[in-house]
């Protein structure tokens, strides 16, 4: 009987241990990949966390590193957004790929260029109808309910960023609900971002193994895109306009 | 001056239904081509994610700098007391009402979205030149409105000068307003100059008022009343001196672009080798709208020629059709400069000249502007008396001999 007892005691002693053991393991490992999320600052804001300007979320894209014919962050935006990836006049294009050739060197490169997310943006200074607004972490986005159409922010814009929906749209995502006769841009892909992940573009070319791409906080100190600005430094296109843009560019000339 | 007695349209006759009828379906062709673009969305038009600006925009830009030169004639004589221009002024502030009325339904016919007119008013932006435009307009309405009113009306006469002033003042703001759409433009190398704000003010008087002059000519012409040489040569003369400011102003404008490194290539392109929009203006806007009808008006062998006055008119309303042109759709055409020092090229027409071709129904909603403006006039001459008895010259000036 004793025997039994101090069997079973034996038993239930392992079994605890074997089980704590397995619960402490898990916990560290979850805890682990916790951190390696935050390091890799490729992390966005917890999604049960209200938007705010604790964050400002921004882009850095390395110009060196982005592959001349690859075009894989405008397919994965196309393919994201719902957007037909036609290229008329006509059509709205989020994300274009630019090739650039330096005037005195001829040097050559090539960079993908969308919206640069500006703090004092152009196009929410002009909209007559508050269409055009930052969110407070700094993602520039149209409220496509209250666009009337009349395309003056597209004039304002100095990166043409924006495009204008010529005609009526079948097959549309939810993620990005868009209207025919308002005007639309990339969003930074905001609904991933609000569900803890990052833009569509960026996760492409990463995968695309370019790492041309960074997305991140560019209010933390602490975040990647922080600390490689700090480390080696960033330009805004046409910073002569002070917009304070959200996107920055390494690899261009001064 | 004697004392003036207004009258209205009899508007009887079958050409005044005939005029009513072809303007009338002007307009309502006007509309069914913005039905038309509504419906099937703008891709139906030449408009593109380049040119986000065209011809409705020529046109109602046009219209809406005219409507506050068109009211010239009752500024100078209300805030001026030139007596001379007073028996017109009701005429004038009628056309200024019309005019910006012609202007803004196109304006608003063009948006993405006519139907949400409802937020464009309930939804305000303050920092939004706009916006601003937007109460700009609904009080050029009313202060005009309001002008009219103490001319009208023998009971609040003693405001008119008050009107009139505050009329005056708020044509002037409005103009300005207009200007700094393009002023505002930070990115653009045709827009972002100061200039473009006083050039839009004088380009206004020079518009306002050759529109004037024709409807003023038309109308008492039709109505068989008299209209003497002694007001005619007034108004010519003040059109000479707004039509050679305008080339001033456009001399300054480009004068001070090619001073600016930034925007020499811009400048070279409109005076170059922009094609269609360096052709446009130099024979447009220089030599139709402005050489021609300045060395016409000076020509003192034909001073007194109603008919060449009228084709003058008519030529510095097509180069001021074309200053527009050349500003709204040459200032898109030329390239964004988004790196400067790089040759640029992309899928969205970065770094190349972007081509317009205007469709059909842009044209008709367009010019559908002048017809309801015309149609606005036409039926409130009828309705009201805004002309004078006659404007003969012993009733303007019983002094005055004509030489
Ligand atoms: S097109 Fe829409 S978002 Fe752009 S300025 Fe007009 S109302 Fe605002």
């Amino acid at each position: 009987m004793k025997q039994s007892v101090d069997n079973s005691r034996r038993d239930f002693l392992a079994k605890t241990a074997i089980a704590g053991t397995i619960t402490i393991a898990s916990g560290v490992l979850l805890h682990q990949t916790a951190n390696a999320k935050s390091l890799n600052e490729t992390s966005t804001r917890n999604p049960h966390t209200p938007v705010s300007n604790i964050n400002r979320w921004g882009l850095l894209i390395d110009t060196n590193k982005c592959g001349k014919s690859c075009s894989a962050c405008v397919d994965a935006c196309n393919t994201e957004n719902g957007l037909a990836g036609r290229t008329g006049p006509q059509d709205t294009q989020y994300i274009r790929k630019v090739t650039l050739r330096d005037k005195s060197t001829g040097h050559e490169l090539s960079l993908p260029l969308m919206c640069q997310h500006c703090e004092s943006a152009p196009c929410v200074d002009v909209c007559p109808v508050n269409a055009s607004f930052i969110r407070a972490d700094g993602i520039a986005l149209v409220d496509r309910h209250l666009c009337i159409g009349c395309r003056y922010c597209m004039m304002a814009c100095p990166y043409k960023a924006r495009s204008f929906v010529h005609e009526e749209l079948h097959n549309q995502k939810t993620s990005d609900p868009r209207g025919i006769g308002t005007v639309e841009a990339c969003n930074m892909c905001v609904t991933r971002v609000d569900a803890g992940k990052i833009p569509a573009c960026v996760e492409a070319c990463s995968a695309d193994n370019h790492k041309a791409m960074m997305f991140g906080d560019l209010n933390d100190p602490e975040s990647g895109i922080s600390v490689e600005l700090k480390k080696h430094g960033g330009k805004q296109i046409r910073a002569d306009l002070a917009l304070n843009t959200g996107v920055h560019y390494q690899g261009l000339n001064e | 001056m004697s004392k003036i007695e207004y009258t209205s349209l009899q508007g009887k006759s079958p050409a005044y239904f005939v005029l009513l009828g072809v303007l009338g379906l002007f307009t309502f062709t006007g509309i069914l081509a913005a039905w038309y673009m509504e419906h099937n969305g703008h891709h139906v038009t030449g408009m593109t994610n380049q040119i986000v600006w065209g011809t409705p925009h020529i046109f109602a830009i046009f219209l809406i700098v005219a409507a506050s030169g068109a009211l010239n004639v009752a500024s100078i004589a209300s805030v001026f007391s030139k007596k001379i221009y007073e028996p017109m002024a009701r005429l004038s502030a009628l056309l200024a009402i019309a005019l910006l009325a012609g202007g803004l339904v196109v304006l608003l016919l063009d948006l993405g979205r006519p139907d949400r007119l409802i937020v464009a008013m309930t939804h305000y932006n303050f920092t939004s030149v706009f916006a601003w435009n937007i109460i700009l307009y609904s009080g050029f309405f009313t202060f005009c409105g309001l002008y009219l009113w103490t001319m009208m009306d023998h009971n609040v006469h003693q405001y008119k000068k008050y009107a009139g002033f505050s009329a005056f003042v708020w044509r002037l703001i409005l103009t300005t307003g207009t200007g700094s759409i393009f002023g505002f433009l930070v990115a653009r190398s045709a827009y972002e100059t100061a200039i473009m704000a006083p050039m839009f003010v004088i380009m206004s008087f020079s518009y306002g008022l050759a529109i004037f002059i024709l409807v003023l000519m038309a109308t008492y012409k039709a109505s068989q009343m008299e209209l003497g040489d002694v007001v005619i040569l007034r108004l010519r003369n003040l059109l000479g001196v707004f039509v050679a400011a305008v080339l001033y102003f456009t001399f300054v404008y480009h004068l001070t672009n090619i001073y600016d490194a930034d925007r020499r290539d811009f400048e070279r392109f409109i005076l170059l080798d922009g094609g269609i929009y360096t052709t446009v203006f130099w024979i447009g806007d220089i030599i139709i709208g402005g050489l021609i009808p300045l060395l016409l008006i000076y020509l003192p062998s034909i001073k007194k020629n109603r008919t060449v006055l009228g084709w003058i008119c008519g030529m510095i309303i097509l180069g001021g059709l074309s200053q527009v042109y050349v500003i709204v759709i040459g200032g898109q055409a030329f390239p964004l400069e988004i790196f400067p020092g790089y040759d640029v090229s992309s899928s969205f027409y970065d770094g190349i000249v972007n081509s317009y071709t205007p469709s059909l129904p842009e044209i008709l909603l367009g010019s559908s502007g002048i017809a309801i403006t015309l149609l606005i006039v036409v039926f409130m001459l009828k309705v009201l008396r805004f002309m004078p008895n006659s404007l003969a010259d012993n009733v303007i000036d019983p002094h005055y001999s004509v030489k």
